[in-house]
C-alpha cells in the first residue's frame, strides 16, 4: 500500500454508474517522512478522508476488496487514515 | 516476491473494517547487496515480522491470501521472514 497525502477533490458528473455516490479524491504519494514524491492519482474514498490528511491507498485489483467496492471499476482506494508513521532505520 | 527490510510501522485507527486486526509494516525493498531499492511501501504482516528483520513480500491481490477466508483490501503482504540469503 502507498502512503499518500490528499491534495484535492475531483467532481465528475458523467461517469460509470457504479461510481455514483463514491467520493473521488486526488492524492499524491509521500515517503515515510512526509515528503511528496511522484505523480498525482485519483482514488476512491471509503473512509471519509479529507484534504490534507495522510492516508493509506491500496492499488490494483485489491482496491475492489475495500468495503462497498465490489465490481466497481476502480484501481486505487483510500482504505485508512494514518495516525502515525514510525521509522526505525 | 521481493526481498525487503522492515523499517517501521504505520498506525491507522480509522480504516476499512476488513483491515482491523492486521499489522501494517513499512518495508524497504532491497537490492542484491542489501541496499535500499526504490521507495518504501506499506505491507500487511501475516508472519509476525518485526522492525529490522529481512522479509519477502508479495504484491497484488495475492497479498490478501494469508488472511483467507477474509479478503482484506491489501496489495502488499509479508509472507516470510528470511533467515539468510546469499547469491552464491
Amino acid at each position: 500500500m502507498l502512503l499518500a497525502k490528499i491534495v484535492g477533490t475531483v467532481v465528475a458528473t458523467r461517469k460509470d454508474p457504479r461510481l455514483v455516490s463514491n467520493k473521488l479524491l486526488v492524492v499524491r504519494a509521500i515517503d515515510p517522512r512526509g515528503k511528496a514524491e511522484g505523480g498525482y492519482l485519483v482514488a476512491l474514498d471509503t473512509v471519509d478522508a479529507g484534504v490534507g490528511e495522510t492516508v493509506l491507498v491500496v492499488s490494483g485489483s485489491s482496491a475492489r476488496m475495500a468495503s462497498g467496492m465490489k465490481d466497481v471499476p476502480v484501481d486505487a482506494a483510500i482504505v485508512g487514515i494514518v495516525d502515525a508513521i514510525e521509522v526505525n532505520e | 516476491m521481493q526481498l525487503a527490510r522492515v523499517i517501521g510501522d504505520v498506525v491507522v485507527t480509522r480504516k476499512d473494517e476488513n483491515l482491523v486486526g492486521i499489522t501494517l509494516l513499512l518495508v524497504q525493498p532491497l537490492t542484491s547487496d542489501r541496499q535500499a531499492a526504490g521507495r518504501p511501501l506499506v505491507a500487511a504482516d501475516s508472519v509476525g515480522a518485526g522492525v529490522g528483520e529481512e522479509v519477502f513480500f508479495v504484491r497484488g491481490k495475492e497479498a490478501s491470501f494469508p488472511f483467507h477466508p477474509a479478503e482484506p483490501a491489501v496489495d502488499a503482504g509479508i509472507v516470510g521472514i528470511v533467515d539468510h540469503w546469499d547469491l552464491g
